[in-house]
């Protein structure tokens, strides 16, 4: 079967939608990653965590409004963890987001009784759905209803009220906290309880990101977190290598990190359609993070090699 | 004002390492005193402003800020009564933030930060209004990232920092040392004219004895953890780099400072 173009732009809209629910999750790796220059990886436990809360509350018959704030709350339950592992108990971030990550699959498992829950479209009310997407496009419903159109709300939604609280003092202390530890401990901000304070906002929408991912596709699953923080940090060098030029404030930075997830499912697709083996999605994933990663060091060993170079130049003058 | 009560601190204890930093310190300030600090490297003045300031704890003895016992306050809470400059251009303020962020974060020291704005309009004038006497243009870049600025001007905005809510003592850690001699001199004239204006209590360790000897009412001179040489009021007054070396020989030679460097 030759290669269809049509395939491609069919399957368009449903990245997007991906990328988007994605996206809510690269802007919690945004604030660990970013604004408090932490690596944590909490981030697949808790991606489940939140899909597990939302799943067992709304089959046990409660409101989706309030299952979805509680995945919230059980991802900043998680954050606050490997703060406690961070803060009081000494160890490393890294070491305390991949404890906190570990325990975490036991604690899925508590919490679901299985590995896989299915939550169906056609005995629930959900606010996102797979179905939706394709009830959508081909007509049946209005465009509101597509998850593209809902996901969107929630983010804008999200980055509003981030973009407030960054800009208030308690916000400003988490990144002081992130930006010099030095300066802010100077200026008398208790930098230990802004750590936690950003690893359970972090950690938070984690949550809450796994759980619309849930609504959407059906169901939770134990694995559904695994390489998330990798997927998250692959969003967030993506928006900044395409759109760092030009988006200089800090909403439209958490807008670009969505942009980049959304990139990312693309490319994932694309690279489906060109039917390459799936396998190898997360070698190639790594690869391309590395890489990203790499461009600030080899920048700063290429200026100091080229300012060596001029020395030279000028000591043979 | 700040009493710091045989205060004995001792690195890398029980290994070979072993480093008493300082050995049963006392010194005390009066309210407004501007003491100079000289000594070489690792005869314990660092050491004792970051015992001060709480970034390292002590193993023994008190220190006191006015009344209260801060020996064992964390970093963070003895921020209300110290403002700091440290002698690394890059480690009082924070490079991503913007100079009006930056302000805004030592306008609010030692206070709790809820949720009202970060900066406000109001502030932003009063901001100005101290920048513009440094002389160095920052008034018009508020809004630009610290990380943009010379060394020279992070230094003078640390200083304008730790200085805008006023400190009962404010700390300086060879705050110059980094700087380009012209550089170095602005901050040095920055520093005398906010200390005098606010009757500041300050420490300033230096390793410049000219400045030591120029400038402020006390010279305090360090040497293996301890102070040797203490001159204060008239004599510091017609003190010169002579008399200083001059000094720190007798005392070398009397034997105190011999003990200190025999002690195992």
């Amino acid at each position: 079967m030759p290669l269809s173009l049509f395939n491609l732009v069919d399957q368009l809209p449903g990245s997007v939608a991906q990328g988007l629910i994605w996206g809510i999750m690269a802007i919690g790796v945004y604030i660990t990653f970013r604004v408090l220059d932490i690596a944590d990886l909490t981030v697949d436990g808790s991606f489940c965590t939140g899909g597990a809360v939302f799943v067992i509350l709304l089959t046990n018959g409660q409101n989706i409004w309030l299952a979805l704030a509680c995945s919230l709350l059980a991802g900043m339950l998680a954050g606050l963890a490997t703060g406690i592992f961070h803060v009081f108990f000494g160890i490393s971030t890294i070491l305390a987001g991949i404890l906190t990550q570990f325990a975490l699959w036991a604690v899925n498992l508590l919490i679901m009784g299985r590995p896989n829950v299915a939550i169906s479209v056609n005995n629930y009310n959900l606010i996102v759905s797979l179905r939706y997407l394709q009830e959508v496009i081909k007509g049946e419903k209005p465009f509101y209803w597509s998850p593209i159109f809902t996901v969107g709300i929630f983010i804008l939604l999200i980055i509003g009220i981030l973009y407030w609280y960054f800009g208030t003092e308690s916000g400003m202390s988490i990144r002081a906290t992130g930006a010099n530890i030095n300066m802010a401990k100077a200026q008398g901000i208790n930098t230990s309880f802004n750590i936690v304070l950003g690893l359970m906002i972090a950690n938070g929408l984690v949550a809450l990101s796994g759980a619309i991912l849930t609504q959407y596709q059906g169901f939770a699953d134990i694995n559904m977190g695994r390489g998330a923080v990798v997927i998250g940090l692959a969003a967030v060098i993506i928006g900044e290598a395409l759109f760092s030029r030009i988006f200089k404030n800090f909403a439209l930075r958490l807008l670009s990190t969505v942009l980049g997830a959304v990139v990312y499912y693309i490319v994932i697709q694309t690279i489906l359609w060109l039917r390459l083996d799936p396998n190898y999605l997360k070698l190639l994933t790594a690869l391309v993070v590395a890489v990203f990663l790499a461009v600030p060091h080899w920048k700063g060993k290429l200026s100091i090699l080229t300012s060596r170079q001029k020395e030279g130049d000028n000591a043979q003058d | 004002m700040l009493k710091i009560n045989n205060v004995s601190k001792t690195f890398n204890r029980n290994t070979a390492n072993e480093k008493k930093a300082l050995i049963d310190l006392s010194l005390s300030l009066q309210d407004g005193d501007f003491v100079t600090v000289i000594g070489g490297n690792g005869s314990g003045k660092s050491t004792m402003l970051n015992a001060v300031a709480g970034v390292i704890s002590v193993d023994a003895g008190k220190i006191y800020v006015d009344a209260d016992d801060v020996t064992r306050l964390p970093e963070y809470k003895r921020a209300p009564y110290v403002g700091r400059v440290f002698q690394n251009p890059m480690m009082g303020t924070a490079a991503d933030m913007m100079i009006e962020e930056n302000l805004a974060l030592a306008y609010r020291r030692g206070e709790r930060r809820g949720l009202s704005w970060g900066v406000t309009k109001a502030e932003r004038d009063i901001y100005r209004e101290h920048l513009e006497p440094l002389k160095l243009g920052l008034e018009d870049r508020l809004s630009d990232k610290t990380g943009t600025l010379s060394g020279g001007q992070r230094q003078a905005l640390t200083l304008l920092m730790a200085t805008l809510k006023k400190p009962k003592l404010l700390l300086l850690d060879e705050h110059t040392a980094a700087l380009d001699p012209k550089t170095a001199k602005t901050v040095l004239e920055i520093t005398e004219r906010i200390v005098e204006r606010d009757n500041l209590t300050t420490l300033m360790v230096t390793h410049n004895m000219r400045d030591a000897i120029a400038l402020g009412n006390r010279l305090v001179m360090f040497y293996e953890g301890s102070i040797v040489i203490d001159v204060a009021g008239e004599d510091k007054k017609q003190l010169t780099v002579e008399k200083l070396l001059q000094m720190f020989d007798s005392v070398s030679e009397s034997g105190a400072v011999e003990d200190s460097l025999l002690l195992p």
